[in-house]
């Protein structure tokens, strides 16, 4: 039987609780066996002393990009695993767009249980919503459901046939899943490199429009409304998405919608000078953009924040910006990064780690995300104030391509906790 | 011996690298004009020679197909006494899958002085400059800039009107695709002129109206009173598909012919970076037209103006870098 430990000295922020304040927490095994003041606690059990630091619960990341099986040069589950809890992420989702395809029940089970013998931090699996993520054959929906795919997506591929997407979002109703689509109209968008505007035109860079955003954003709310389906628009970039997302809440839809950490700190200009550590997809926009997305996230009309981490190689970086690959290597940033949110008085602390925990757990169907008793002891003791100046080249990652290579930002992890296992400590690195 | 003075030797420029122009101040623009002046009798008389970069190496790197900037490039830098070396990339090991940065990194190993880039994407020219020591000079990079172009335009301008400054300048045709374009919106502006562009609504880039410049769809409003008319060439490619109909509908709407000159100036000039399209963009009685057309007189100027940006950015010395 493992330790007991208690939390001590701490600054709890539990949005399943709405509870923001001082408390313990006492984990016996690997749950969560008590929160409160003067908890009775086993004679045993580990005092860890938070000094003041905040605990809250780890971080579920629902969106991150491997290179296993196949491109391990890019990333394998063991080393995502060691950035994920190094930046407080105690769950990540794995994008079905690895080099082969997560596109039947072998591969998902694979995923699942490498990521069980190789990751430090949990790992869940999408699954394809199409054959090789082609656009045209449904794949398996269902027994890549029954063999634990919690998501279904089509990667960054986003599925052009109105009839095919049509029929899929249909089909997954049976399953009771949740459909994930990159909203980007790929007509449109074409091989662009970064938003379409000014910047883009002086710059000489063919960009992406809104307008390809906004097209299929409208598109699959639609599709979500004749069909019933439970449907996530993955990472939204304009402002001119929000209100079309926000109608469709209104409307009492079961319609959500994700950000990507990197359109909510940076903007267009962190492109200039071509830099390709920049170049995402979806694009960094306009400040204006970046502004209206945080409001959206703050109004709950965008409920997840992910970090899209997407690690990519020197060889596919270092190159003309119309070549590099898009992409930022960002599961050590997630929690740094947005805590600037935080910092800049733009969002209350609980309503921001909220989006990076109890709502990917709703919208996933997980029991953790949260902290209450008989949940998973999956914590995150931060210090909100470290002072960082993030330094891509130290990443546990493979991808050293982070966009916020060199930005100072405040805040950082100090311990991680999976299933009330210590296997991150600032001091000591990963146990 | 010639009988020209030799132009003076000129205090160190303060930029090393020529790959945008807004990377240059009014003064600097202006300065390198004026030092492209001074090499303009050198393109005219029998003993061209001079040993401003003698000993020094300039090397031609074109990833594109190019004849007359590369060849510009080449006299310009034999001009002035220095050693060219013309990259033939078709047959090197970039077309056996290296990158540009290995190619960066080899050429950096021989010592060049001076790297002349052409490369069909956008920012290859800085992307280069961060990763070599000697000086770049952009040469046409994607659809982004070609700076060396905007320059022999802006002389030959000047050599024509004594001015820039209040002159209405017309900028007709393939602005979204255009580095030349890019770069003479930037040079033009910051020395003072009107600048128009007059472009089909698909090729026009968005939020070009941010640029300072005025807007047209309509070649005949755009044209009006103006002293210039710069043509771009139309690239094959755009002629038809979803960004024109075809070459025939475009030379009726956006042509310059004589017909639609008559509502320019009376003194308007017409320029075109080359080659060109005769019968799609210009007439070819424009374009022959010696008391209209400045086509002859761009290609004059080119020589002179690229020897001074050679020289100029040689005799970079330090300090400010790029």
């Amino acid at each position: 039987m493992r330790k007991s430990k208690l939390f001590t000295n701490a600054r709890i922020v539990a949005p399943n609780l709405n509870f923001d304040g001082n408390a313990e927490i006492l984990v016996i095994g690997d749950v969560i066996a008590e929160i409160g003041e003067n908890i009775d606690t086993p004679q045993d059990a580990e005092i860890i002393d938070c000094e003041g630091n905040c605990i809250m619960p780890g971080l579920i990341d629902m969106r991150v990009s491997i290179g296993e099986p196949g491109a391990e040069h890019r990333e394998t589950l063991k080393s995502a695993g060691r950035a994920a809890v190094a930046g407080g992420i105690t769950t990540m989702l794995i994008q079905p767009d690895t080099e082969h395809p997560i596109d039947d029940a072998a591969m998902v089970d694979f995923i699942i249980r490498r990521g069980r013998d190789a990751s430090l931090a949990k790992v869940l699996s999408a699954g394809a919503l199409t054959k090789g993520l082609n656009g045209e054959e449904m794949a398996e929906l269902g027994l890549m459901s029954e063999a634990g795919a919690v998501l279904f997506s089509n990667g960054q591929n986003p599925i052009k046939d109105t009839k095919v997407m049509q029929r899929l979002m249909s089909y997954s109703c049976a399953y009771d899943t949740l459909v994930s689509t990159r909203p980007q109209d790929p007509w449109i968008a074409g091989n662009g490199n970064m938003a379409q505007g000014e910047l883009a035109a002086r710059m000489g860079l063919s960009g992406i429009s809104a307008n390809a955003e906004v097209i299929f954003a409208n598109r699959d709310i639609v599709l979500a409304q004749a069909t019933g389906c439970k449907l996530l628009l993955d990472m939204i970039s304009s402002a001119r998405t929000i209100p079309i997302i926000e109608n469709a809440k209104a409307d009492g839809l079961d319609v959500y919608a994700s950000v990507n950490v990197h359109n909510l700190c940076l903007n267009e200009n962190d492109v200039e000078d071509y830099r390709t550590f920049a170049k995402l997809n979806p694009p960094l926009r306009s400040e204006d953009d970046r502004v209206e997305l945080i409001s959206a996230l703050k109004d709950g009309i965008i409920d997840v924040i992910v970090s899209g981490h997407d690690p990519r190689p020197p060889e596919e970086k270092r190159l003309p910006f119309d070549e590099a690959s898009f992409g930022s290597s960002a599961l050590e940033v997630l929690l740094s990064a947005s805590l600037s949110l935080y910092h800049n008085g733009h969002i209350e602390l609980i309503d921001l780690v909220k989006t990076m925990t109890l709502n990917p757990a709703v919208l996933l169907g997980l029991d953790s995300g949260k902290i209450a008793k008989g949940a998973p002891a999956d914590l995150i003791v931060v210090d909100l104030g470290y002072p960082l100046r993030f330094d891509a080249s130290e990443l546990y990652s493979k991808g050293k391509n982070a966009a916020f290579d060199e930005k100072l930002l405040q805040g950082k992890v100090l311990q991680t906790y999976v299933d009330g296992e210590k296997v991150y400590d600032i001091e000591t690195g990963h146990i | 011996m010639n009988t020209l003075i030799k132009p003076q030797i000129r205090a160190p420029f303060a930029k090393k690298h020529l790959l945008q122009i807004l990377d240059l101040n009014r003064l600097e623009a202006l300065e390198l004009i004026e030092r492209a002046e001074g090499f303009l009798p050198y393109t005219s008389i029998k003993e061209k020679k001079l040993d401003f970069l003698a000993g020094q190496t300039l090397i031609n790197l074109f990833f594109e197909n190019s004849t007359r900037t590369q060849s510009s490039f080449e006299l310009a830098g034999k001009r002035l006494g220095a050693d060219v070396v013309n990259m033939a990339v078709k047959s090197s090991s970039v077309a056996k899958g290296e990158t540009l940065l290995d190619t960066a990194a080899t050429l950096n190993a021989m010592g060049p002085d001076l790297l002349v880039i052409r490369h069909k994407s956008s920012g290859a020219a800085q992307l280069l400059a961060r990763k070599v020591s000697c000086s770049v000079i952009n040469a046409g990079d994607g659809t982004h800039e070609h700076p060396s172009q905007a320059f022999l335009d802006s002389l030959t301008l000047k050599r024509t009107f004594g001015r820039i400054e209040g002159l209405k300048i017309a900028i007709c045709g393939d602005i979204l695709h255009s580095r030349v374009a890019r770069s003479n919106i930037m040079l033009l502006n910051m020395l003072g002129a009107e600048v128009r562009l007059i472009a089909p609504p698909t090729l026009m880039p968005t939020d070009a109206d941010k640029w300072g410049v005025k807007i047209y769809d309509n070649l005949l409003h755009g044209i009006e009173g103006v002293d210039v008319i710069m043509a771009l060439r139309l690239q094959l490619e755009r002629m038809s598909g979803s960004f024109l109909p075809s070459p025939r509908e475009y030379f009726r709407f956006y042509g310059i012919d004589r017909e639609k000159i008559r509502v320019a100036a009376p003194h308007v000039r017409v320029m075109h970076p080359g080659p060109m399209n005769r019968g799609i963009e210009i007439d070819s009685e424009i374009a022959d037209d010696p008391r209209i057309s400045l086509i002859v007189d761009q290609v004059q100027s080119g020589v002179a103006m690229r020897m001074a940006i050679l020289e100029a950015m040689a005799s970079y010395e330090g300090g400010e870098d790029a």
